[in-house]
């Protein structure tokens, strides 16, 4: 039998990799009785949806970090036109 | 079929963005300026490879992607840093004997709200930054970069596959934990 434990590891697993039939109808199985595994599932599913929007997002950071500093702009610069 | 623009505009165009995107990885300002000067004379180097079929910020990024995992593979220390008894812990303090939850998780009323608010991206960043460095890496490889399980033992020294997936699983664990108990519970009334 699939325990909490067990399950809430496969859980992370099969978001990433496909689980063996056997450990795959065991987690299904634990699923259909178990409410509290049920709901860490749904909060692993919002977990990797935020995770996709924070990919996206060019904020958060402060301000001073957000721009590349101007010495380095023109070093680089530099750099790609030495380069050519 | 886009072209590339003139090389020489190419730190005014996109030397922002690439800095910024490699500074929410890296958190230094010296290793992002370096990571942003090797992408860019990577890029020249190897313009004639562009196929045109995404854009040429899209391209760039995907260069810089690429120095990234170097970047952690780099910065590696010689130590085996897998901490298998530290995720074996929070097992224990999770789960009892018989392997059931020894607390239970609260409900999430319409989590998806979250994503639009700023507070909660600066509660989720320092969930990330609150989890021990090679777990952080591992979530940032797999969740940003999309690194497939051979990819992410190959760039953190992990030896199975397995083993990655069980860390990611703590990972996992230890970022719901932390936004259930800053941000879901109390609803961004602080938590803390």
């Amino acid at each position: 039998m699939t325990s909490c434990k067990e399950a809430s590891d496969l859980l992370s697993a099969s978001l990433d990799t496909r689980l063996p039939v056997a450990r795959r109808i065991g987690l299904r199985l634990h699923l259909l009785m178990c409410k509290m595994c049920s709901r860490y599932r749904q909060q692993l599913i919002f977990l990797r949806r935020a995770a996709a929007v924070y990919a996206a997002r060019t904020a958060p950071l402060p301000d001073e970090t957000s721009r590349l500093p101007a010495d380095a702009a023109q070093r680089i610069a530099q750099q790609i036109t030495a380069s050519r | 079929m886009t072209a590339l623009s003139d090389p020489d505009n190419w730190v005014a165009a996109h030397g922002d963005y690439l800095y910024r995107y490699a500074m929410m990885r890296v958190r230094d300002p010296a290793v992002a300026e370096d990571l942003v000067q090797e992408t860019f004379l990577a890029a020249l180097k190897g313009r004639g490879n562009f196929s045109g079929k995404s854009s040429e910020k899209t391209w760039l990024v995907g260069i810089l992607k690429h120095k990234l995992i170097d970047q952690v593979y780099r910065s590696r220390s010689g130590v085996q840093v897998e901490n298998i008894e530290l995720t074996a812990d929070l097992s224990a303090e999770r789960f009892d004997e018989s392997g059931h939850w020894r607390a239970s998780l609260a409900e999430w009323s319409d989590p998806d709200r979250a994503l639009e608010k700023d507070e909660f991206w600066r509660v989720f960043e320092a969930c990330v930054e609150r989890l021990p460095p090679q777990m952080a890496r591992l979530f940032l490889l797999k969740e940003m970069d999309g690194l497939s399980g051979e990819e992410l033992c190959k760039a953190l020294d992990i030896s199975t596959t397995n083993n990655a997936w069980v860390m990611l699983s703590r990972a996992r664990m230890r970022l719901r934990d932390c936004l259930e108990a800053n941000w879901f519970t109390g609803q961004g009334n602080g938590g803390r």
